[in-house]
């Protein structure tokens, strides 16, 4: 998307516009930990500005100043529009123009469209809630933006592409002049994300600015003007959009270079024996028909759109949902898990793609959450805990797994989003799989951890585990898998790499995954 | 190994972080075990000072009196233990009231024709009665606040029936020393009531700190999606609180019983569920679950009975006494989520 010629843009703003938004020497203390130290970052309005940095960069904590809900050191200045401004909550925070969606949408399911719009500023007659007039006055909003629900419709009925549409109306709605979205893509599938984008691409045009948090680089690099870079609550510098470039933000993020980023160090191929062989498996539902094999000492990537099926796929063979039809074989051996425990005990763990959900323990502490697996194993007669074996047991995986943690008694929910991921993978690894199930173990991960996650498949690879990895992310697929099995629509519909003699490229995987044809290339 | 340079000042500095981080956690978790126990000793001194103010004499602080207070909170110790279980998992068991008066009738009524038996099936009453709700919460998915809603309300009838809505009496109650006798070694007597009391309280500590169960009851209120996924007999560990919270009730109407000889199904254990759950409530333990512990459930014991027996002892009325003690309830848990507020930031 090529910049206006009359909105030309000058890190110092020069002969552009005058920023929309300017923070200054902005800092935060919290009790023992300094999150921003003198931080500035310069908005101009039609531009989207993307702001990296790993997790506990500071990137949350600068936004959560920016909308009201935390108060900066003294000595810092938000200025917006050129006018100092003193952002005393949320609602402060609105009325200058800015505006925040978070990762966690903050929609009501139970009311409708226009209600979520208009939430807090309720159009009234007398004491009466003026419903007619709010869905007259939001559906200008909704076709602008090109949404295709109406007002009326329940929140709760749409998908979470289309609420954050919504979020969207309602921002645009209240007037906002400063749109930041955080993560804004994490739940969506590609067509949903495209849509999003062209969005944003008209919201720019409006003369918006939008700021833009992101782990994806492609995304940052084909929406962004410019990226802002932060590393341990400091800021790193500014790009402008012809300085963009994967191998500069990332030296910026995380102040080294990432050489070797994926790892397949392993012997590629399906050179060993079948370990998991699947055919056939369908709940009736979501999964019509999913088969696949993975071998020993290999590392098989399962790729697919959201909504394919992957997840339900995976689930049916670790045994957390019953499957209808269908064959798993271990080993040789024709097996059909009942529950979680007898998948665990035959060594095969499935790593959850929702971890704070459905995979920590978060009020409990790290060691407690490594150990889960293992402890009744380790216990004396299947009952007593040995408490000095399982300490043994978390300080030498927070060791082997490098997780930033002074020690075992850490309650886990305290940790980063990388660190956590790899306190639940040292969960799964103490049970000694044979076959590991790890769904998007990268989701939510800063890419420091990202890379030594990957170095870990590899390592457990090498010493001949069976590894299927689902990913929504194609280079990290492309990256570490041997083969790739590729879902569509609760179907596995091929395969790339290994003996198919198709190349592993992100457009080989698409073109199954979407059905549409791009020129697959042999 | 690529990663052999993620060394440096950064992870230096967050360790540095981190350490003060331990520091703060390991004094929030002194200050949870804890808990209760200054407003227990400040209810204690109030009530002292109160009394010599009021009647001139200070009879709360005497060994009789305390030692009242002590077998006044056994009772509803051993109740609260099992509540403490079934809370952990985020649960609730509103039918230990009733349990206790069912199992205290199936206790006095075998104890006339067969003894000691009599005791055996009032913990085997509450047992069963305890299971039937875990099975009800585990298999059928129910919630646990309407299964045992509905029978708090259909064990109370079993109650009334099983000695046709009469009072039963066992003057010959054989294990009549269970709630009038005590233990003598020496010069000190302690009372049958407090050592049980005091003996399940330590049996559900050991239960839950030292065994596989009792990470597993953790695990299974602080995530249970997490739980069923890890491997983990969620169902197993359902029907064994709520087995526990039965067992215990039966056990609670074996005391009650033998220490008054007799039993009615309509009269006793009334709303003894409330005061269970005060007792872990004020003890700190979080109502979703997942948090808490039965040292404090135990000063939760006896916060209450404390306010009971102060209360009368300084001569306010029936109906104040209600009042007071709401109040005090919803003070102490107040203050205790005021006190935690500022450390909680995760």
């Amino acid at each position: 998307m090529p910049l206006s010629p009359d909105n030309k843009i000058g890190p110092d703003g020069t002969t552009g516009p005058k920023p929309i938004l300017e923070m200054r020497g902005i800092s935060k203390t919290f009790p023992g930990v300094k999150a921003l130290n003198n931080v500035q970052l310069t908005i101009y309005p039609g531009e989207v500005h993307s702001l990296m940095g790993e997790n506990g960069a500071g990137k949350s904590t600068l936004m959560k100043i920016l909308s009201g809900a935390y108060f900066a050191d003294p000595g810092g200045e938000i200025r917006v529009n050129g006018q100092p401004v003193h952002i005393a909550g949320p609602l402060s925070a609105k009325a200058h123009g800015i505006a925040i969606i978070y990762q966690e949408l903050s929609l009501s399911p139970n009311l409708t469209v226009a209600e979520n719009i208009y939430l807090g500023r309720e159009a009234r007659r007398g004491l009466a809630v003026d419903r007619a007039g709010m869905f007259a006055g939001c559906g200008d909003v909704l076709a602008r933006l090109g949404a295709t629900f109406g007002p009326r419709t329940l929140v709760g009925d749409l998908s979470i592409a289309e609420r954050q549409m919504v979020e969207v109306a309602r921002a645009i709605h209240a007037h906002s002049k400063i749109l930041v979205m955080d993560e804004p893509t994490t739940a969506l599938s590609n067509r949903e994300t495209r849509r999003l984008f062209d969005l944003i691409l008209r919201l720019k045009a409006e003369g918006l600015a939008i700021v833009y948090i992101s782990h994806r680089m492609a995304e940052v690099y084909e929406l962004s003007e410019r990226v802002s870079v932060l590393r341990d609550g400091t800021f790193v510098g500014t790009l402008p959009r012809e300085e963009i470039r994967p191998e500069t933000i990332v030296r910026m993020m995380v102040g080294r270079d990432l050489s070797s980023f994926y790892k397949k160090e392993h012997a590629a191929g399906s050179t060993g024996r079948p370990v998991l062989e699947v055919a056939g498996i369908s709940d009736g539902k979501r999964v019509k028909s999913g088969s696949f094999t993975v071998h020993a000492g290999e590392v098989l990537g399962l790729a697919g759109l959201v909504g394919a099926g992957r997840t339900e796929l995976a689930r049916m063979i670790y045994g957390a949902e019953p499957h209808t039809a269908g064959t798993i074989k271990l080993n040789g051996q024709q097996v059909a898990f009942g529950n979680p425990g007898e998948a665990i005990d035959a060594g095969l763990v499935y790593l959850t793609e929702d971890r704070k959900a459905q995979g920590l323990f978060l009020d409990m502490t790290v060691g407690e959450n490594i150990n889960l697996g293992v402890i009744k194993r380790d216990a004396t007669f299947g009952a007593w805990l040995d408490r000095a074996h399982a300490r043994k047991r978390s300080v030498a995986a927070i060791k082997a797994m490098t997780i930033r943690v002074p020690g075992p008694d850490m309650p886990v929910g305290a940790l980063s989003g990388g660190n956590q991921q790899k306190v639940l993978l040292s969960r799964l690894l103490e049970t000694q799989p044979k076959v590991l199930i790890l769904d998007e173990p990268t989701r939510g991960v800063d890419v420091g951890a990202k890379s030594e996650i990957y170095r870990i498949i590899d390592e457990l690879a090498k010493r001949g585990a069976a590894i299927l990895v689902i990913s929504s992310e194609l280079p990290e697929v492309v990256g570490i898998a041997d083969r790739v099995v590729v879902m569509r629509e609760g179907e596995t519909v091929g395969e790339v790499g290994g003996t198919t003699g198709i190349k592993i490229t992100e457009e080989n995987i698409m073109a199954l995954a979407t059905g549409v044809n791009m020129g697959v290339a042999a | 190994m690529s990663d052999s340079t993620s060394g440096g000042p950064t992870i230096a500095g967050t360790v540095a972080v981190d350490a003060k981080a331990t520091r703060q956690q390991s004094m929030r978790t002194l200050v949870r075990a804890v808990g209760m126990l200054p407003i227990l000793v400040i209810l204690g001194a109030l009530i002292q000072v109160g009394g010599i103010y009021l009647t001139g004499e200070g009879r709360f602080l005497s060994w009789q009196n305390l030692s009242i207070v002590a077998q006044q909170a056994s009772i509803n110790a051993v109740l609260g233990s099992g509540m403490t279980f079934v809370i952990l998992t985020g649960g609730i068991d509103l039918s230990v009231g009733s349990i206790l008066a069912a199992s205290a009738m199936v206790g006095l009524l075998g104890s006339i024709d067969y003894g000691y038996l009599g005791l055996v099936l009032a913990l085997l009453m509450g047992l069963v009665m305890g299971l039937a709700n875990g099975a009800l919460i585990a298999f059928v998915r129910l919630p646990p606040f309407i299964v045992t809603l509905g029978s708090l309300t259909a064990i109370r009838g079993v109650a009334r029936l099983i000695g046709n809505d009469t009072t039963i009496f066992n003057a010959d109650l054989p294990f009549a020393w269970i709630g009038n006798d005590s233990l003598t070694i020496g010069p000190v007597s302690v009372p049958w009531l407090i050592i049980i009391a005091f003996l399940i309280i330590f049996a559900s500590w050991l239960i839950l700190r030292r065994t596989v169960l009792g990470v597993h009851i953790y695990a299974v209120g602080g995530n249970e999606s997490a739980a069923r996924l890890s491997g983990i007999k969620v169902w197993a560990v359902l029907l064994f609180v709520y087995g526990a919270s039965g067992v215990l009730a039966g056990l609670g109407g074996a005391m009650q019983a033998a220490r008054l000889y007799a039993a009615n199904g309509l009269q006793l254990g009334q709303s003894y569920e409330l005061d269970a759950i005060a007792a872990v409530i004020v003890g700190g333990t979080s109502f979703v679950g997942g948090i808490g512990s039965i040292w404090g459930t135990l000063i939760g014991a006896l916060i209450i009975a404390v306010l009971n027996n102060g209360l009368i002892l300084l001569g306010v009325s029936d109906v104040w006494q209600y009042i007071i003690k709401g109040g005090v309830i919803i003070g102490a848990v107040a203050l205790d989520r005021y006190r935690l507020r500022g450390s909680a930031r995760t």
